[in-house]
């Protein structure tokens, strides 16, 4: 009984939804801030992701008439409990994430395929001319960047050995030199991670001034609310997922790990909002062509690079 | 083959879009994400304004027509400044032909400036929008101090201008001046170099040589193409005579090259500010303007930061005018977008209506609707007897009014 | 020439993050200021005004009446804008032939009540 108690704790508090919820608020704010920031901007206050989504959660929601209401009210839920299954098997901190199994990793990648294709049903049932616009480009962009995202992060399990994240944490933090060997495959996960959240310069899916947001043009009310947290909370699982994998400096303490924790996942975020200050929203073209020719070879180039240290070692 | 066959999508940008500023339609036709077909659909602006110039006097139209555009404001007041100058054959005081050459040179950098944040805006890059706006609102602290107000700054009057500046006004024209060049030249460098900009500005919205003339654009959408038809240049007005300016040109003809005219032309500007300010004659501010101007028809162009700006003025000899058309730089340069649009990718649309510097309020002056193919021209008692009895048919009398 | 490459503006960018934000608070407890020549709210002087209505024959958009409440013997002047029509050209100011009309600097004309526009000079 009190192992089912303790397992409800963590999966619904700490590290598991509730965690999620706040920490995804407060990047989410960090990111507006510091983009406003570097443009000689103020920003929003510390309040504002919060204040946005209980604003959004008391609109009414109004539906087309061509549309499938059904699927309609289904996808943002879909896609918010995908991003949440999926953040249970991510070590928050220290090793060990809420629920781990060998395999895992398969699972996350998995159910983080779900958010996008849940994103382009959305647009697709809106029955709106820039939803379908913007829908086709949500699933054009997902095919360029699956291959390089998926290879490079299972390059690192290659050389961990194991397909489980907790224990591929386990493994680097025992050996942390081999975490260097990553580095290639560290750089094109974060350019895929920008693809995979539609932030620019990859946010020609949403592009405001062609096809005024999207595939969620049609959207308003709690089901945009829903589909804004899981934007937010696939942000929270990815960086976590990046410090988690590239990331492995842990020294055991628990305070200590947790703070290193917030340390690493800021870095990553500083570097996914410069690249999104610096570069103007690259076309739908670009996007196919830049990561067939230019991410892909090099993640295939890590992978082959850590088979033969696999066979060396 | 038929068009049964593709897969035609029909797509509505305007009239309210995040991408215009001012309604326009424009419907796209897709095929995937390439533009097969796309119609122009402006006017949506129009108020009346040359019919309103008819019954009012020259003082009252001097603010009619200043509010033509709120940014190339300055263009169009000198312009009819000049037409009712000519008119009543006044000659202006340098004092004022300087000042009025300081203050349209303000306002092009200010417009171009305009221009390149909305433009990042367009294809994305919001962080150089928001430096660009940033350093623009330094330009408008300086015209304000100027003229009374950020936009449509009334400095015009006929005979000269209404206010006179003084040494510190000066001064800080010159510090903003020296502030501005560095940061031009900082966008220059950024536009001529930056990846992600020049992959969605080259190749875009070509206009060859040949296509501008025949469609008859002006202003930066020719000097891309190579034609030099900069009126400071090919027909000098007030100050310009005395002043040399070097127009700039460039032979890209597509958006990118735009964007480069544009950002030379801004650092010629602060060149010309410098030069009057340091050559600034002495004298008085203004000549007495006669209140009925005597009767005559002359027509002006100047040199508006998006072109070639044309008025016409028609007087009679009392103290309104009988016509007055203008002929908006903007007008000239929508009828090479059809074939600007066809070929490219839905992409490339925002940004290429974007290029030529649209101005909705400039443009949109008359509508010409043609059904059928015969057509008849009547002189202006016959419309006037037209348009009565068409009101009489529905139950309206306006015979006794006097227009 | 420098060389062709993306992120160009990342030094510049991250240099803004230690700057102070160029945003200004507006007037009424912040630190934008209005220059002296700003055209603002008109001002009159009934003591010289000779009714000759110039400047309401030269207003563009008619918003200034000048009103004559005595008699041609002893005039009692009062003037009537209507700030919701005044496009602050001040053109009124320049047509006077006894400068009685001037321009001050306020600027805050904001009303809930369209009745409220119409104040007295």
């Amino acid at each position: 009984m009190l192992v089912f108690l303790e397992m409800l704790r963590k999966t619904l508090i700490f590290p598991g939804f509730l965690f999620m919820f706040i920490y995804g608020f407060l990047l989410q704010f960090l990111d507006r801030k510091i983009y406003a920031r570097m443009q000689n901007r103020v920003g929003p206050p510390w309040y504002q992701p919060l204040a946005d989504i209980l604003k959004l959660i008391g609109k009414k929601v109004i539906i087309p008439e061509d549309a499938d209401a059904k699927m309609f009210r289904i996808m943002p839920i879909v896609s918010f409990s995908a991003v949440a299954c999926a953040f249970l098997y991510v070590p928050v901190f220290g090793m060990h994430a809420v629920f781990s199994f060998s395999g895992d990793i398969v699972i996350v990648l998995y159910l983080l395929a779900i958010p996008p294709l849940a994103l382009f049903l959305a647009g697709w049932y809106s029955r709106n001319v820039y939803a379908t616009i913007g829908a086709s480009r949500v699933l054009t962009q997902m095919f360029v960047y699956e291959v390089p995202l998926f290879i490079s992060l299972l390059a690192p399990t290659i050389l961990a050995g194991t397909w489980s994240i907790s224990e591929m944490t386990a493994y680097y933090m025992a050996h942390p030199l081999y975490a260097l060997i990553n580095i290639p495959a560290m750089f094109t996960a974060l350019i895929a991670f920008q693809c995979k959240l539609e932030r620019a310069p990859f946010d020609s899916p949403a592009a405001e001034t062609e096809i005024v947001s999207g595939p969620l043009v049609e959207y308003g009310g709690r089901l945009l609310a829903f589909f804004i947290m899981a934007s937010n909370c696939e942000l929270v699982l990815l960086v976590s997922l990046f410090s988690a994998i590239f990331l492995p400096f842990m020294t055991g303490m628990v305070w200590v790990d947790l703070l290193l924790y917030f340390a690493k996942t800021l870095v990553t975020l500083s570097l996914m909002i410069l690249l999104r200050t610096t570069m103007a929203r690259l076309d739908i073209n670009h996007i196919v062509s830049f990561c067939w020719k230019r991410l892909a070879p090099v993640a295939l180039g890590q992978v082959i690079l850590n088979l033969l240290i696999r066979g060396v070692l | 083959m038929s068009d049964k066959g593709k897969n035609l999508v029909v797509i509505p940008i305007g009239p309210q879009h995040p991408s215009l500023d001012e309604p326009g339609c424009f419907t796209i036709t897709l095929e995937g994400e390439k533009v097969v077909n796309a119609i122009i659909g402006v006017g949506y602006n129009h108020r009346g304004l040359e019919k309103a110039c008819e019954s009012r006097n020259y003082y009252q139209d001097l603010y009619i027509i200043e509010r033509v555009c709120g940014i190339c404001s300055h263009t169009h007041s000198t312009a009819f400044c000049m037409a009712v100058e000519e008119l009543a054959g006044l000659t202006v005081p340098p004092r004022a032909e300087y000042i009025r050459v300081i203050v349209a040179e303000l306002e092009r950098l200010h417009s171009h400036l305009l221009w390149l944040g909305i433009a990042c805006h367009e294809i994305g890059y919001d962080t150089m929008f928001m430096y660009t706006w940033r350093n623009r609102e330094k330009v408008l602290d300086i015209l304000a101090a100027i003229g009374g107000n950020r936009v449509n700054y009334g400095v015009n009057t006929f005979g000269g201008v209404r206010r006179d500046f003084d040494g510190t006004i000066s001064s800080a024209i010159l510090k903003t001046a020296d502030a501005l060049e560095d940061e031009i030249k900082h966008y220059l460098d950024i536009a001529t170099t930056e990846t992600t900009l020049m992959s969605r500005l080259v190749g875009i919205g070509r206009l060859s040589r040949e296509d501008v003339i025949k469609f008859g654009a002006v202003g930066p959408v020719a000097r891309a193409a190579g034609i030099m038809d900069d009126i400071r240049v090919v027909e000098p007005y007030g100050a310009y005579k005395e002043i040399e300016v070097h127009a700039v040109t460039d032979t890209r003809a597509d958006v990118y090259g735009r964007t480069v005219v544009r950002i030379l032309e801004m650092l010629e500007s602060l060149n010309i500010i410098r030069y009057c300010i340091k050559n600034l004659p002495d004298g008085i501010i203004a000549v007495k303007a006669p209140r009925r101007v005597p009767a005559g028809e002359v027509i002006i162009r100047v040199e508006a930061p998006r072109g070639e700006d044309i008025h016409y003025v028609r007087a009679n000899g009392t103290d309104m005018p009988d016509r007055v058309r203008v002929r908006a730089p903007s007008e000239a340069n929508w009828h090479g977008m059809k074939h600007m649009l066809e070929g490219g990718y839905l992409a490339d649309v925002p940004i290429t209506i974007a290029a030529i510097d649209p101005c909705y309020s400039c443009t949109d002056r008359a509508v010409v609707i043609r059904s059928g193919n015969d057509t008849e021209v009547m002189d202006w008692m016959g419309l006037r007897e037209y348009s009565i009895n068409w009101y009489k048919k529905q139950g309206v009398d306006i015979s006794s009014l006097k227009l | 020439m420098a060389k062709i490459g993306a992120g160009k503006i990342t030094v510049e960018a991250i240099k803004n993050l230690f700057h102070k934000p160029a945003t200004m608070k507006y007037l009424g407890k912040g630190t934008a200021k209005i220059e002296i020549k700003y055209r603002g709210r008109i001002q009159y002087d009934p003591a010289n005004c000779i009714n000759c209505l110039l400047c309401m024959r030269d207003c563009p958009t008619g918003a200034l009446q000048i009103i004559n409440k005595g008699t041609k013997e002893t005039r009692e002047m009062k003037a009537v804008l209507n700030i919701g029509h005044c496009i602050f050209c001040c053109q009124c100011v320049d047509s006077c032939p006894k400068k009685c009309l001037t321009y001050s600097q306020d600027i805050d004309f904001a009303r809930t009540n369209k009745a409220d526009l119409t104040v007295e000079l």
